[in-house]
């Protein structure tokens, strides 16, 4: 009888426990679709992009882009990113078809010999143009790319944050987990993410500053910057000239756009 | 010479009544961009020259100018991209050409182009057998990366099945040699006059192109046709060394394709050219496998292999009949974009080898170094390349980009 107990006590406790991890896991989930719910309805959106890139010694190098998107609902964003500057690189161009589930399609253009060349999503952790920010970490971020835990409430600039624990679904992810800062708020937007390696050491923390909102529902960043504590090295992108429901459609973002972009 | 001369002249028109455009429009819905770009060279050739007058050290200059103009949000376009080399050690590279001068028309998912353009369909990283627009710049690189401009009215339609191309293409360009102080050189410089075409028009005889092209999940496929003046010319090689070339009037299909699969991109370009001279067949195939942020560092190195055959053999223009291609591309991910190429060929017939490696890297925001080199090796005599034997090279380039 005694024996009997214990086991019916353990295996409450185990069924407990499964039940706030799933409880957990839920309300995470439930605040990356609150977050995504929020920022529907953009259309597409058209920004200039400055990148300013900085070593451990302080030395800075910039890049000019632009960056294009075009919101669907049924699979993932389209989007189309132009660099200006360095001047060697531009009129590079590059195309992606994220999709919810499965890699996304990539496409580079390159203005010097004129040629459209497909590139393997693959290598998403990968740094984007030499800069602290991976390839993942630009993409569209679709809901269905991570799962979910919630862990705690949190105060940032006196709102109310909910801080969940999101893992990459993809093995090709250069990370373990990401901690993410919602701000429960302000529309779901992010304050914060940090990034941790596959070893789960710390790698990178990502800031975002002087939130705008636009067309009285999107939150969008001025400022973005993403330290890596591992290299000491940092990566500050600029925002600015936001404009919403620039009319795109699927013919902004065809292979032959793409040639008219880097031309 | 002549009436290439006559088009640039045309093009040239047509570019100052756009910079005349642009200012009278300037405060419409314009934009307009212009960009230079200006390299110092330098070639060293490891040993003496196999013909007279060559040297061993040539020091030359390009400029690159770029103008690009759109109005009405893009709908219409023009864009001129020009080429001039200039070669003080014996003028053998001295050259001007229009890269591009076009109008574009957009509406929706179509496009009209005129002027002059350059098409890029290839896939593998050893040969382009599948771009048959454009004729080779020659005296930018026997390798044919480099491509002269071609006039053109180009009709493009994008659906959800496809792209389609419909090309018209009024005049060919014949390969240009240079003169006799010129490395690498043939053993005879060709002028404009001996190079023979099978049209009684010649070079004036139009050509015509159709292209699909579409991707289905990872893969991306294109298939064409081409009629009209080959761009490629056949070569008839005697025992002295002496050579002709003659244009003839072709029926080219081909295929490039591709697919992704995990780390690995698989890589195929096929064409089959029939003519009253020549029936040929050639393809190229092979793989590109990328080890992708190496520890973390950034790092990418692809390996690549490819096969290449050409029915032609020896007579093949680019000498790679039956051939294979290993190399290694490393990409550093870095504020200077570091990377390297290392590419080796070797003939699985005969004995031909060729080594290749091209690096490059920005220095600050506006500058550019690239290092070339190739190396030919034990170059069997029966093939076109044994012209080139003696011409192993260093080059290395400073670009500065304003």
């Amino acid at each position: 009888m005694k024996r009997m107990l214990i086991i019916f006590s353990a295996l409450a406790f185990l069924l407990t426990s499964a039940n706030t991890s799933s409880a957990q896991s839920n309300k995470g989930l439930e605040i990356a679709q609150a977050a995504d719910q929020a920022d529907q309805g953009f259309g597409s959106i058209v920004v200039e992009l400055n990148m300013q890139l900085k070593n451990a010694n302080g030395q800075t190098s910039s890049r000019k882009l632009v960056n294009k998107t075009l919101e669907l609902t049924e699979d993932g964003d389209k989007s189309l990113i132009v660099f200006n500057s360095p001047k060697d690189v531009k009129g590079t161009s590059m195309l992606t078809y994220s999709h919810k589930e499965g890699s996304d399609d990539q496409w580079l253009f390159l203005p010097s010999i004129k040629r459209v060349k497909r590139i393997s999503s693959n290598n998403k952790s990968g740094p984007f143009m030499g800069s602290e920010f991976a390839y993942e970490d630009l993409s569209s971020q679709e809901v269905e790319k991570y799962s979910y835990n919630f862990l705690q409430e949190d105060n940032i600039n006196g709102d109310k944050a909910y801080v969940v624990e999101r893992d990459p679904v993809d093995p090709k992810s250069g990370y373990k987990k990401q901690i993410v800062w919602y701000n429960a708020d302000k529309g779901y937007r992010l304050e914060k993410i940090e990034y941790y390696d596959r070893k789960g050491a710390l790698l990178k923390t990502l800031i975002y500053n002087d939130y705008n909102q636009y067309k009285g529902k999107h939150w969008r960043a001025s400022e973005m910057v993403m330290t890596n504590h591992q290299s000491n090295k940092e990566t500050t992108l600029s925002f600015s000239d936001y404009q919403f429901k620039v009319g795109y459609t699927d013919n902004d973002f065809s292979q032959n756009s793409l040639k008219r972009a880097g031309r | 010479m002549n009436q290439p001369s006559l088009v640039q002249y045309g093009f040239l028109s047509l570019l100052i009544w756009g910079l005349n455009a642009t200012t009278l429009w300037s405060q419409k819905n314009i934009n307009s961009s212009f960009d230079l770009e200006l390299g110092t060279d330098l070639s060293l050739f490891f040993s003496k020259g196999a013909y007279e007058q060559q040297k061993q050290v040539y020091p030359a200059f390009y400029l690159q100018p770029e103008y690009a103009l759109d109005w009405k949000g893009g709908m219409h376009n023009i864009n001129f991209k020009g080429f001039l080399r200039y070669d003080p050690n014996g003028n053998s590279r001295d050259h001007v050409d229009v890269r591009e001068l076009y109008y574009q028309y957009v509406k929706n998912n179509w496009e009209l182009s005129v002027g002059a353009k350059r098409i890029f369909w290839g896939k593998t990283e050893s040969a382009h057998l599948v771009d048959v627009i454009n004729q080779v710049d020659f005296l930018e690189g026997i390798d044919g990366e480099e491509k002269l401009g071609q006039p053109m009215v180009q009709l493009s339609y994008a659906s959800t099945f496809g792209t389609f191309d419909l090309f018209y293409l009024p005049y060919s360009r014949s390969l240009q040699f240079g003169n006799a102080a010129g490395r690498p050189r043939t053993p005879i410089i060709l002028s404009d006059e001996e190079v023979r075409f099978e049209a009684s028009q010649e070079a004036w005889a139009p050509s015509a192109s159709l292209r699909w092209s579409h991707f289905i999940g990872p893969m991306d496929i294109g298939l064409h046709y081409f009629y009209g003046n080959a761009r490629e010319p056949l070569l008839d090689i005697q025992a002295d060394g002496a050579f002709g070339l003659l244009h003839p009037e072709v029926h080219q299909v081909g295929l490039d394709y591709q697919v992704i699969v995990k780390d690995w991109i698989l890589k195929l370009e096929t064409m089959y050219r029939a003519g009253g001279f020549d029936n040929i067949f050639a393809t190229a195939t092979g793989f590109e496998y990328t080890f992708s942020n190496i520890k973390n560092s950034g790092i990418d190195v692809g390996l690549l292999g490819e096969y290449l055959y050409d029915s032609r053999r020896e007579l093949a223009f680019t000498s790679l009949d039956n051939d294979v291609f290993a190399g290694a591309r490393i990409v550093f991910n870095n504020a200077q974009s570091t990377e390297f190429l290392l590419g080796f060929f070797s003939d699985l017939s005969k004995s031909s080898k060729l080594l290749r490696l091209e690096g490059n890297q920005r220095i600050g925001e506006n500058y550019k170094m690239e290092v070339t080199s190739q190396f030919f090796l034990h170059i069997d005599e029966r093939e076109f390349l044994y012209a080139f034997r003696e011409d192993s090279f260093l080059q290395l380039t400073l670009i500065r980009y304003f």
